[in-house]
């Protein structure tokens, strides 16, 4: 079996049986699937910037909170808001602050980068948790789930699990399509121009702290859309989805999923909250499996489980890509 | 705010900044030599805590748990460095970032494993008990002079080991070249592994003799870690003057925040942080 082959049966079959979830599934499954999906969407998102812009942003999860807490803000105890407008608002304020954020960031490079991302997201994580009103470091419970439609039509009932497993199923689908059509989109390119070698990028004539600015706020702002995603399911956002150990956890499912490849993040996120899921009935002491496990990962798989598909066969490189691609897996190999 | 109360709040933010500093200079020392990112340096420093309040309950006295705890934390480091780090020099920073970060995930749950999610108090010894008495009503405590007064030594020490000895030339020459060092025939992993047990020793040194200040608690290791993180960056990484500097910017920052601006006080910190990158990228020493 060819790799590509591999690759469409594996992504078909995973298709599937997500697809044919609420049907099979006990509520508590859904909800850890619809969790599982969530989390894909920001880890690809955060893949954008590690994995193909060469972007370590370490204050990923701030957008992902900020959305959650921007829905909580806008919406009402009493009655739903319609998703036309929160959507639309809790986006465009994970925009605006990544902007803002990507704006400062994008200046510093390497670990630099890291630090200033770290520091931005643990303002925002302070600002929150010190926040009475918003309910301090307890969180905020949303109420009302958003309606899909305008006033007394409802195209989709979002208090039925299954209506919202199949939006975030849906959700999960097009935030993939959207990121692939950027990364084959000439910004894509550029992108990853950017992270094989900026200074070359830039002798070309193209202004990368632009490019990587924006391609900051479009990560910023997917993160955004999970965190929106995660908030409407579990009607509470808490400022635990803006700390740094939430930045962490996303950085470590993309990195073991294998960074770079889209899918991968998607296959961490399953990976990773499957395993906690087993082994939580199991032990008390899950994170000691955990970190085990990641240590494993790390010095057995350097390229993520995603780089299992390589058993069956190396990436066909097209020729514009296969210098980069050797100038990687040259300085990858441990002398 | 009187002068009274500006000069205590000023002795801890000294105090706390010597704190952060031994911290911080395993960490850019770690990073500028070995260019590891240790994400478990905050472990270290939680785990020195922790050791010091379980052999105090065998010693009964503070110095001989340090001691001993010391000479425990020399070995642990070591031991991590061969076992686990050592496979990473030539691989990408993210590698580094996540097999650390598996490692805290594994430190934090041995610890609650051996001591629980309590908090625990380690006793200030009897010698340094008690305050000095700067008016009628205010005073400060003497064993916080004493911390204060031991890490300006142990910072003095390690001035002294790094700019005077050989083994000081050899760590500077592998920070500035590793290629060369090596090809000049020293040992370069085995400064690798010295460097890192030394690090995780100032880290957990840092926990002990702080720890009659601060208790002991789950998670101590998490917030010293990004607070070191905070002042190796604006001091420039590798630097370990720049360590120092921004120790205590930062012990001060966070200290005069808490007195001055306490609904944002934990912003303060940050604020200062990026201000100082956006003015210097690279860090106050650091080289561009």
């Amino acid at each position: 079996m060819s790799r590509d082959l591999f690759i469409r049966a594996f992504t078909l079959v995973f298709l599937g049986v997500i697809a044919s979830g609420p049907f099979m599934l006990e509520a508590y499954y859904k909800e850890l699937v619809m969790h599982m999906m969530v989390l894909g969407i920001f880890a690809m998102s955060l893949d954008l910037l590690i994995g193909f812009t060469g972007l370590v942003s370490f204050g990923h999860a701030a957008f992902f909170g900020l959305a959650g807490y921007l829905l909580a803000i806008v919406t009402p105890e009493s009655e739903p808001i319609s998703i036309f407008i929160s959507l639309p608002f809790c986006l465009g304020g994970a925009a605006l602050v990544a902007l803002v954020i990507g704006w400062f960031s994008v200046r510093t490079s390497g670990i630099y980068f890291i630090m200033i991302t770290l520091a931005f997201a643990q303002m925002l994580f302070y600002y929150f948790n010190e926040n009475q009103e918003l309910g301090g470091s307890d969180g905020i419970f949303i109420f009302n789930k958003p309606l899909v439609g305008w006033g007394d039509t409802q195209l989709l009932d979002l208090s039925n699990p299954n209506s919202l497993y199949y939006l975030i199923f849906f959700s999960l689908i097009v935030s993939y399509l959207v990121l692939r059509m950027i990364l084959n989109a000439p910004f894509g390119k550029v992108i990853k121009g950017i992270k094989a070698n900026e200074h070359r990028t830039q002798a070309l004539g193209y202004n990368t702290r632009r490019y990587k600015l924006v391609a900051f706020v479009i990560a910023g702002t997917l993160a955004g859309f999970a965190g929106y995603l995660e908030a409407v399911t579990t009607g509470i956002v808490s400022p635990g989805h803006l700390h740094w150990h939430h930045s962490g956890e996303v950085m470590m499912l993309v990195i073991l999923g294998g960074m770079g490849t889209l899918f991968g993040p998607v296959l961490g996120a399953f990976t990773l909250e499957l395993l906690r899921d087993n082994f939580q009935d199991m032990t008390e002491h899950w994170h000691l499996f955990q970190g085990i496990f990641i240590i494993l990962v790390v010095l057995l798989l350097p390229n993520g489980i995603a780089s299992l598909a390589n058993l069956f066969g190396r990436k066909k490189a097209a020729p514009q890509e296969s210098m980069a691609v050797e100038k990687q897996s040259g300085e990858e190999t441990p002398s | 705010m009187d002068l009274t109360t500006f000069l205590i709040q000023a002795l801890n933010g000294v105090q706390y900044g010597f704190l952060l500093f031994l911290v911080a200079s395993g960490l850019t020392l770690i990073f500028g030599i070995m260019g590891i990112i240790n994400l478990a340096h905050g472990a270290f420093y939680m785990l020195g805590a922790y050791i010091t309040y379980w052999l105090i309950g065998y010693t009964g006295n503070l110095a001989i748990a340090i001691i001993l705890g010391l000479i425990i934390m020399v070995v642990v480091g070591y031991a991590i460095e061969r076992l686990a780090i050592s496979f990473l020099y030539n691989r990408d920073h993210l590698h580094q970032v996540l097999l650390t970060y598996g490692m805290i995930l594994i430190l934090n749950e041995l610890q609650k494993i051996f001591w629980g999610t309590d908090f625990y108090s380690v006793p200030v010894p009897d010698i340094l008990k008690g305050g000095i008495e700067l008016t009628e009503t205010q005073s400060y405590p003497i064993y916080r002079l004493f911390i204060s007064l031991v890490c300006m030594i142990v910072a003095a020490g390690l001035y002294l080991l790094i700019s005077k000895t050989k083994l000081g030339m050899m760590i500077r020459a592998g920070a500035t070249n590793r290629e060369m060092t090596q090809a000049l025939g020293i040992d370069v992993n085995q400064i690798f592994a010295i460097v890192f047990s030394l690090g995780a020793a100032l880290a957990a040194f840092s926990g002990m003799v702080g720890s009659p200040v601060s208790s002991v608690f789950p998670g101590m290791g998490d917030s010293i870690l990004i607070i070191s993180f905070v002042v190796v960056v604006i001091g420039g990484i590798g630097s370990v003057k720049g360590a120092f500097v921004g120790a205590m910017i930062i012990g001060l920052a966070d200290t005069f925040g808490t007195v001055l601006l306490p609904e944002f006080a934990s912003v303060v910190v940050y604020a200062v942080m990026a201000m100082i990158l956006l003015w210097r990228p690279q860090g106050l020493f650091g080289k561009a």
